[in-house]
């Protein structure tokens, strides 16, 4: 069972679409959630995506869009430049990434006895943590436990907004993913996603069926159809 | 006005055989372009419009940026073909024009506060021009935009009214464009009931000027519903 499906199954609603506009409660009975605004105490829905209701709140997960980034997100970049004390990361954002040299080598570092392509090198894929992102950049640190340099494998792109059906509940959907094929994966939240192992291409194809019918129920049930 | 022989409207019928406060058939579709991050393709009768959008994305050059929000640039323009004589390639006066007050018509409605030195990008291309041509585009705005994903505070509807021999009609063909008395293009926020684009071109009396406009927000309700029917149905199959 996946998060968003749990949350609409508790008040045996269907899985319904909003649209940009579209009232979807009351802001007496309703706390605005994610994707909606309030106006005249009424809420609407700002994105087109599927409606979710709790007893508290109503919010709208958008079917499409750019990633938008916040602290803490787990994201894969590729480094795209090498700075003089830090390196430009391409996060499949609007914004470009950036990681400083303090933030990306846990040792002290001599820049007149090494060079900066020691440690990353244009084309590098990372698995980073986001600092925070003021005024436009976004800043990466690699001085995390779960950060890493990704080696070998393939990079998936798919839309930003449907990561948290891909990982599902407590990572139930790319659990499975990783039990059937037998692959190691790594999911950013900005939408890129790594694979690496034997069986990359069924990998693919399962992460490509999600991102398509992320709408509908019993996601999991299909996806464990495709892989067995 | 260019006057002409030739009657625009005989026995309460037009010259495509619709009544005064009839629509010509209104197709929509998204998704039409793979590369952008949303798109789409309105027709109302023979006038085409496809539109696409790019973004939030990087704004270059930079003294264009605004720190603290997005911004948005629209481009309309015909296609060479579009019209019956050979349209010159590149933005005429016209379009330049038309593209300014498409773009305050659509602004009103996107939320870029969250999106600091970024651009939404809005390509509308005219590839058949039968009158009408800038409510169409800014009907496939609209719905590109909300295919791309990008916050909005609600579609925005875009219909034409006019007066045509003396008779006031809805969604003006080329025709009746060209040789009508007055035109009116106009673009709405539809759940707010906010006018965001409003121009005339002719002669009207006050009265006149009111009936069409109420008119258009009446008829508007069409449009709307096919927007949300063409939004809804690409999930829900």
């Amino acid at each position: 069972m996946v998060k968003i499906e749990e949350k609409t199954e508790n008040n045996e609603k269907i899985r319904e679409i909003a649209i940009p506009g579209e009232l979807i409660g009351s802001a007496s009975t309703f706390k605005p959630g994610h994707g909606t605004y309030v106006e005249d105490n009424k809420i609407f829905s700002k994105f087109v995506g599927v409606l979710q209701k709790t007893n508290e709140y109503v919010s709208v997960i958008p079917l499409s869009g750019v990633y938008v980034p916040k602290v803490n997100d787990k994201v894969i970049g590729i480094i795209e430049e090498v700075e003089k004390f830090g390196w430009i990361i391409d996060v499949n954002s609007a914004w470009k990434g950036f990681l400083s040299l303090s933030e990306g080598v846990d040792e002290y570092v001599d820049l007149k006895r090494v060079t900066m392509t020691r440690y990353f090198d244009v084309g590098d894929i990372i698995y980073s943590q986001v600092l925070g992102n003021k005024g436009g950049d976004i800043q990466l640190t690699m001085r995390t436990p779960i950060a890493k340099k990704l080696r070998g494998g393939v990079l998936v792109k798919i839309t930003a907004t449907k990561v948290p059906r891909l990982i599902g509940k407590e990572g139930s959907m790319v659990n499975l993913i990783k039990e059937k094929t037998g692959t190691i994966i790594r999911v950013g939240q900005n939408g890129l996603v790594w694979i690496s192992g034997e069986n990359v291409d069924k990998a693919i194809k399962a992460i490509k069926m999600i991102e398509e019918k992320s709408h509908i129920y019993g996601l999991t049930d299909e996806v464990s159809k495709l892989l067995s | 006005m260019t006057k002409t022989d030739e009657k625009l409207i005989v026995n309460g019928k037009r010259m495509d055989g619709r009544k005064p406060d009839e629509l010509r058939k209104i197709e929509m579709e998204i998704g039409v372009i793979p590369n952008a991050n949303g798109s789409a393709r309105v027709s109302f009768g023979k006038t085409t419009a496809i539109a696409a959008v790019y973004g939030p994305r990087p704004l270059f050059p930079r003294h264009l940026q605004e720190s603290d929000s997005g911004i948005i640039q629209f481009k309309y323009d015909m296609a060479t073909f579009s019209v019956d004589e050979r349209k010159r390639p590149g933005p005429s006066r016209r379009e330049i024009e038309i593209s300014k007050v498409a773009r305050l018509a659509i602004e009103p409605t996107l939320f870029l506060k969250n999106y600091p030195k970024t651009t939404v990008d809005v390509f509308v291309e005219i590839l058949q021009a039968d009158g009408s041509t800038r409510v169409t585009g800014i009907n496939a705005a609209s719905l590109a935009l909300a295919d791309a994903g990008v916050p909005m505070r609600d579609l925005v509807v875009a219909l034409s009214g006019g007066k045509v021999d003396d008779t006031l009609v809805l969604d003006l063909s080329g025709k009746e464009d060209n040789y009508g008395t007055a035109d009116i293009p106009m673009a709405f926020l539809p759940n707010k009931n906010e006018i965001t684009l409003l121009q005339m071109d002719g002669r009207l009396t006050p009265e006149e000027t009111k009936t069409i406009v109420r008119n258009i927000l009446h008829a508007g309700k069409e449009v709307y519903k096919k927007q949300v029917d063409t939004l809804k149905k690409k999930y829900s199959d």
